[in-house]
């Protein structure tokens, strides 16, 4: 009898391998310990799906394809009660659908990931290629006061690593995790290493351990109540309504909405060292700044390094996390250079929250780019050349 | 009558199955709901259901607060997509039985996708639809389930539209366990509630509940009395139903106009979802 965990390296197959960034998406969320998937198929996200479809039957987890996005979502919810580590892939158009139910998790405190292989919208718009045009839905695509926790990675190695990162951070805190790649990201090959059990850390979420003094929605000191899954007796009630530390609805309390809604929040804005990450270059002498995330930020390496050379101080800082926003980092950043160059594959949406950290200390200027193509060197050393000569 | 059942006391169904600090109900006067959730739990006796082992799910309005009142784990989730939710509890983990509570409007209008497709996939969930011909909980509004030319608080003038037969959809889907009963008289729905738990697959039972409140008074029905002596008088058995039709008076047949079919329309077997991939995952497991 092999253990779990044998299965799971055996169903990956080699350590080494020339995969997509979808496949490693996939990759990462067995080795965390994902056993349920339920999605619907959209480009260019479908890669995800199909491996889910392949790998969890060959380790005893469950695939299921759902009627729509919506329902996706809520078998999502529906299972993560169960105890399953869980999670859905889609994009723009089937993210759109997912929001209301989104939210119930955020209210409900639903473990679960949520991959969006983001193409260019509104709408259908180009399916087939990458954007970065989710960033601000992602934010506050679902009703209402929430906080909610994105991560962006920029290669195919780091898209698995990521993804084992947010089912972790899913199950910590008990609240949905986002993470975001492209069309690009999603389809393009790299060398991937499939790393060792002992190289990553794998998060169980809190539990319940004693039925007499069991309140679902109590939180412990973290803010983050443990849970008890459906059929182990603890007999939970959960609802998308207000609802008091019973679990019970109490949707005309003006009280038990405030010191939830703003529980919800503080649970993951308390938590930021764990949740925010990010790489600089050069960031102890740098003028002159490009702030990025995602695919972009992998031109914007080679970007800064040719610009040294040309006698510009350039550096970069690449977000990874994007929500909760890291403006403590972007702040520091404000602090020392005289501008900040702002790429996105979109006509400016982080850039806002940038703006907002910043707050005026330095010249902040969104460079955007749609269609589906990506920025090049060129373009980017030459933005970074005319900020040069920009006045502060 | 000699229903098999065992008479259970209203004292002692709340004793063993509900939430005290949740009472008392939302339910207006004269709403059957009180007596679906009564049904239900008579069901649940006689089946001899573990309720540390059921959840109940349902999706929002009236009928969608019922898991609320049940001490058993409960899922109240989003309008219509209570069996997208439970789908993914029986996928997950299929030891668990699941009951979902819904509405017309709910279940058959915003979620009557994922009917279909539940019952496509045939989940093994038990589903207790409660029709009431409205959405009550917004106050009355023309639902799907709205008869041809009833009055709502969005069809001023009466209904245009046709009404959809739920039991029709789930039996040509196939469901495998398909019934309609008015709430007037616990026994056959008692009986066709535990028999749809019993029964491995999806079963939809459809309650035909009063709504004095939202639909009866602008219909007619406002008094409680009344609209529960419509129910009798509008509902037709299932035999009967086809007598007439086959061999009644041309009098006879028109006087099933406007009448309600109920009984058990399906009852036969069919794999379900989670054998299924029970048998995928035993074949492919490595």
């Amino acid at each position: 009898m092999s253990t779990h965990r044998e299965l799971i390296r055996r169903a990956l197959g080699p350590r080494v391998q020339f995969v997509q960034g979808d496949d490693a998406c996939a990759y990462g969320a067995v080795l965390a310990g994902c056993t349920f998937f339920a999605g619907y198929p959209i480009t260019p996200a479908t890669e995800v799906a199909e491996r889910m479809a392949e790998i969890l039957p060959r380790i005893g987890g469950c695939y299921i394809q759902m009627e729509d996005e919506i329902a996706s979502m809520g078998a999502l919810v529906g299972a993560s009660w169960t105890g399953a580590k869980v999670m859905t892939s889609t994009s723009g158009p089937g993210f759109s659908l997912m929001q209301e139910n989104l939210g119930y998790a955020i209210m409900t405190e639903t473990p679960c990931v949520v991959v969006n292989v983001q193409r260019s919208g509104p709408s259908t718009g180009q399916p087939t290629m990458g954007a970065y045009g989710d960033m601000m839905q992602a934010r506050w695509g679902t009703h209402g006061d929430h906080e909610i926790i994105m991560l962006c990675p920029a290669s195919v190695q780091e898209v698995l690593e990521i993804t084992i990162v947010a089912f972790n951070l899913a199950e910590r805190l008990r609240t949905p995790v986002l993470v975001f790649i492209d069309g690009e990201l999603g389809h393009m090959r790299e060398r991937l290493v499939i790393p060792d059990d002992d190289e990553f850390e794998l998060v169980e979420r809190p539990r319940a351990t004693d039925r007499a003094s069991y309140r679902p929605f109590a939180p412990g000191p973290d803010l983050v109540p443990p849970f008890a899954p459906f059929g182990s007796g603890f007999r939970t009630f959960v609802t998308g309504l207000t609802h008091n530390e019973e679990g019970l609805p109490r949707a005309s309390s003006a009280a038990v909405h405030d010191q939830l809604v703003r529980r919800l929040a503080a649970k993951i804005t308390n938590h930021l060292d764990l949740i925010t990450r990010y790489e600089e270059f050069y960031a102890d002498d740098c003028e002159i700044a490009i702030v990025a995330y995602g695919i972009t930020a992998r031109t914007c390496r080679d970007v800064v390094e040719e610009a040294r050379r040309r006698g510009i101080k350039a550096g970069l800082l690449r977000l990874i996390s994007i929500w909760p926003f890291p403006e403590h980092i972007v702040a520091r950043w404000a602090e020392r250079v005289r501008a900040m160059l702002v790429p996105e594959m979109n006509l400016g949406q982080i850039v806002h929250p940038i703006r907002e950290a910043v707050a005026g200390r330095c010249v902040v200027k969104p460079y955007a780019r749609i269609g589906g193509e990506l920025h090049t060197p060129a373009e980017l050393l030459e933005a970074l050349e005319a900020l040069q000569w920009q006045p502060a | 009558m000699a229903t098999g059942l065992k008479i259970k006391t209203a004292a002692e169904l709340r004793t063993n199955y509900l939430r005290r600090e949740m009472f008392p109900t939302i339910f207006c006067d004269g709403c059957g709901l009180g007596n679906v959730l009564n049904y239900t739990l008579w069901a649940i006796d006689e089946v001899g259901l573990d309720l540390d082992r059921t959840v109940f799910v349902s999706g929002i309005g009236c009928s969608s607060r019922l898991p609320g009142y049940i001490n058993a784990d409960g899922l109240h989730a989003t309008h219509g997509r209570a069996l997208a939710f439970a789908s993914g509890i029986r996928a997950a983990n299929p030891d668990l039985t699941v009951i979902v509570f819904t509405g017309d409007g709910d279940g058959a209008g915003i979620g009557g996708n994922h009917l279909l497709h539940t019952i496509r996939r045939n989940m093994d969930v038990t589903v207790i639809l409660v029709n009431n011909f409205t959405y009550g909980m917004t106050g009355g509004q023309s639902a799907p389930t709205t008869p041809d030319g009833g009055f709502s608080s969005t069809t001023p003038y009466g209904n245009i539209e046709h009404p959809l037969d739920i039991c029709e959809l789930a039996k040509a889907l196939g469901a495998p366990y398909v019934a309609r009963w008015p709430v007037v008289s616990p026994a056959q729905p008692v009986k066709s509630i535990a028999e749809g738990i019993r029964k491995r697959g999806f079963a939809l039972i459809e309650m035909l509940t009063p709504c004095p409140t939202a639909y009866g008074r602008r219909n007619g029905l406002k008094e409680i009395e009344q609209i529960w002596r419509w129910y009798r008088e509008h509902t037709v058995l299932l035999d009967e139903w086809e007598w007439v039709e086959q061999f009644g008076s041309p009098e006879e047949r028109e006087a099933l106009r406007g009448k309600l079919k109920i009984g058990v329309f399906q009852d036969t077997e069919r794999e379900t979802f989670e054998d299924r991939w029970a048998a995928l995952v035993a074949r492919e497991k490595l």
